[in-house]
């Protein structure tokens, strides 16, 4: 089984801005996001989510997410997705980031999680 | 009746609504949050009446096409809580055809969604005090508009107009704002009273 991270944000650069950092630390783990409207304006889209959910080639993934609102289409995308995605209440780029670099080294879920778990914010 | 014509007539008069005052609902947001929510709104609206031009088959099937409408056109909050409210009543409107239990399935699920109570100045403000009201069978545009108003003294806890905390107070949700226009169109087509 293999672990991705997607990310999510109400802004298109913001999303692809925290993959790059991300990617410094993380160069095997699949990385895909979603920012922005379907019409390019801030804000976020089900249908993007959607997208960066299932065109992750990990098994199950692991979302971050920026603001409030982002969480509650994230959540609607996880309802309509076949594949297994978990949540994070969590400082976006330090949670991704910290995702990351323990996928990178090889950590399991469990081990992750709890790493995860003294960054929750929200 | 609930049927495909009602909520037709419903979705028709809530979207004429929000399109008439998408710029004040845009001024509301801006008060307060991000100043979005008669735009994305109307860009549902739009979408909606899209949707319903040509009939859906049944009163469900009617249902699912608002929701997946304003799930991909609306966006942000506001999107995923009326999206969620229309899916709920999808999905219910399958087992039952009293508006009532849709109604309040619907809030439930919105209360899920946004992990939000009533009291906390968002559209739940409107929908618990309305669905409390269709309970009773005495629904009137008053009641509607008092739960509208309430909003306006409360303090903002949940979604984006939070970060401005006190600040709130004063301002009328634009979430709230645009359920009134919801409910006082449902009222208006004799779907709930």
């Amino acid at each position: 089984m293999t672990l991705g991270i997607v990310i999510v944000s109400h802004v298109a650069g913001l999303a692809a801005g925290v993959k790059t950092l991300v990617e410094q630390g993380a160069a095997d783990v699949a990385i895909t996001t979603a920012g922005g409207t379907d019409e390019g304006e801030i804000g976020t889209s089900v249908a993007k989510i959607n997208a960066a959910i299932e065109s992750n080639t990990a098994d199950e993934v692991l979302a971050f997410y920026d603001l409030g609102s982002a969480k509650m289409n994230l959540s609607m995308a996880i309802e309509m997705s076949p594949k297994p995605v978990h949540l994070y209440d969590v400082a976006l780029v330090e949670g991704a980031y910290t995702a990351g670099a323990l996928l990178q080294a090889g950590v399991d879920l469990a081990t992750v999680q709890e790493q995860l778990s003294q960054l929750k914010i929200k | 009746m609930l049927t495909v014509e009602t909520i037709a007539q419903w979705m028709n008069g809530w979207t004429k609504d929000i399109k008439a005052n998408k710029g004040y609902l845009n001024e509301l947001d801006s008060v307060i949050g991000d100043g979005d929510h008669g735009s994305n709104l109307a860009r549902g609206a739009d979408a909606i009446e899209a949707a319903l031009l040509t009939a859906p088959d049944d009163v469900p099937s009617t249902f699912k096409a608002v929701a997946m409408a304003i799930v991909s056109k609306v966006g942000g909050a506001s999107g995923a809580l009326y999206g969620t409210a229309f899916l709920e009543m999808y999905k219910e409107s399958q087992r039952t055809t009293d508006m009532v239990k849709i109604l309040d399935k619907a809030m439930k699920a919105m209360e899920k969604r946004g992990d939000s109570k009533p009291g906390e100045k968002t559209m739940l403000d409107v929908w618990e005090p309305v669905v409390k009201a269709a309970k009773r069978g005495n629904v009137t545009p008053i009641v509607i508009d008092d739960a509208v108003e309430s909003t306006k003294d409360m303090k903002a806890t949940k979604g984006r107009a939070s970060y401005v905390g006190e600040k709130s107070i004063g301002h009328l949700d634009p979430g709230a704002v645009s359920s009134g226009y919801l409910f006082h169109n449902l009222f208006e087509v004799g779907l709930v009273g």
